[in-house]
């Protein structure tokens, strides 16, 4: 399949055009892009760390993933909506990048796994201790979001 | 001494050129100061939330503090840590770039607000320790807290790609104030 006709379309659009002759625009979106990669962090953390035993560990992980799921979506969320007109804007360099495939492969892993395994593994989880399966998924879904986070810083870099 | 001539000759001490002019050295500190990042923001934003009885509303604020802050702790000293050789390797034009500035002055503020909140609010936290929101003092210490972070991640990304840089003349006189910056003529 031949993906360099779609990326040159992206880079054409006139949002891609606009970011990449402003001089602020780029900057301004990628800080948005950072604030949303921060909160997701927190979001993904709490729940994270109580399935390693290692945060709040007396609370039920159900409990906690239910309470931190509106920030992940809202936070994931201005991340699609920022990451986007950043893609647009370099669509090209994109195409030929190894982190950009690097992070999009572990965002659609991370994102898959996060509504599916990790999900259920914190509402078969009510109890304060920290039974393997939680642990394991735990750094499954710390191992993805690290991709993500990579790959996005370097692409920057390429 | 002054600082402008004290950071020119750290710009040319042999160490931070060697660390500015290594490519892979230097992505992978920045790499550092983005996964610090998120660990220290991504804690410190749940406690404000926390504060602000937006999020963990039936879990005590001590036990959110007492449980997250070893991590918000750990990701600071690993901020300070990267961003002090991200520092190192571009001193002279980091002193005179005036994100970098805004982003000192905010942090400053944010270590203020820290340090009311610890010993005038922090301190009272039993009586309303299990509320689902916080009294208003706590509410306000964790909105300016949110506030003063999310400007600091802000200033922090424009460090990079100040176009207010001393080299870019002419800029307006205010500009050249803030930044001690002396155009040449």
């Amino acid at each position: 399949m031949d993906l360099l006709p779609f990326f040159q379309w992206c880079y054409s659009t006139p949002i891609g055009e606009a970011i990449r002759n402003s001089t602020w625009l780029f900057p301004v979106i990628e800080a948005f892009h950072l604030l949303g990669l921060g909160l997701t962090a927190g979001a993904v953390l709490v729940v994270d760390f109580r399935l390693l035993g290692v945060g709040l560990r007396k609370q039920s992980a159900a409990q906690l993933w239910a309470n931190t799921q509106p920030w992940l979506l809202g936070s994931v969320t201005l991340m699609f909506a920022s990451g986007i007109p950043l893609f647009l804007s370099e669509s090209i360099k994109c195409l030929y990048s190894f982190a950009f495939w690097v992070k999009m492969t572990s965002l659609f892993l991370v994102l898959l796994f996060t509504f599916t395994v990790l999900r259920r593994v914190t509402q078969m989880d009510p109890t304060s201790d920290r039974p393997l399966p939680g642990r394991v998924t735990a750094l499954i879904s710390l191992a993805l979001w690290f991709g993500v986070a990579w790959g996005g810083r370097w692409i920057g870099f390429s | 001494m002054s600082f402008l001539s004290f950071f020119e000759q750290l710009s040319e001490s042999p160490w931070s050129v060697a660390l500015h002019e290594s490519e892979i050295a230097y992505s992978l500190i920045e790499s550092f100061h983005v996964w610090s990042l998120c660990l220290f923001f991504g804690m410190t934003v749940m406690f404000d939330l926390r504060l602000l009885g937006w999020t963990m509303r039936k879990v005590p604020v001590s036990e959110v503090i007492r449980r997250l802050q070893p991590w918000t702790i750990v990701g600071f000293v690993l901020m300070v840590i990267t961003g002090t050789l991200l520092f190192y390797a571009i001193p002279l034009r980091s002193y005179q770039n005036i994100f970098f500035r805004t982003k000192m002055l905010l942090l400053l503020l944010a270590g203020v607000n820290i340090l009311i909140f610890h010993s005038r609010v922090f301190p009272g936290v039993a009586k309303w320790d299990t509320d689902a929101i916080p009294p208003k003092v706590a509410r306000v210490a964790g909105a300016l807290s949110l506030v003063l972070w999310v400007c600091i991640i802000f200033s922090g990304r424009m460090i990079a790609y100040n176009w207010f840089d001393c080299d870019r003349q002419p800029q307006p006189a205010i500009i050249n104030f803030l930044t001690s910056c002396v155009p040449s003529e």
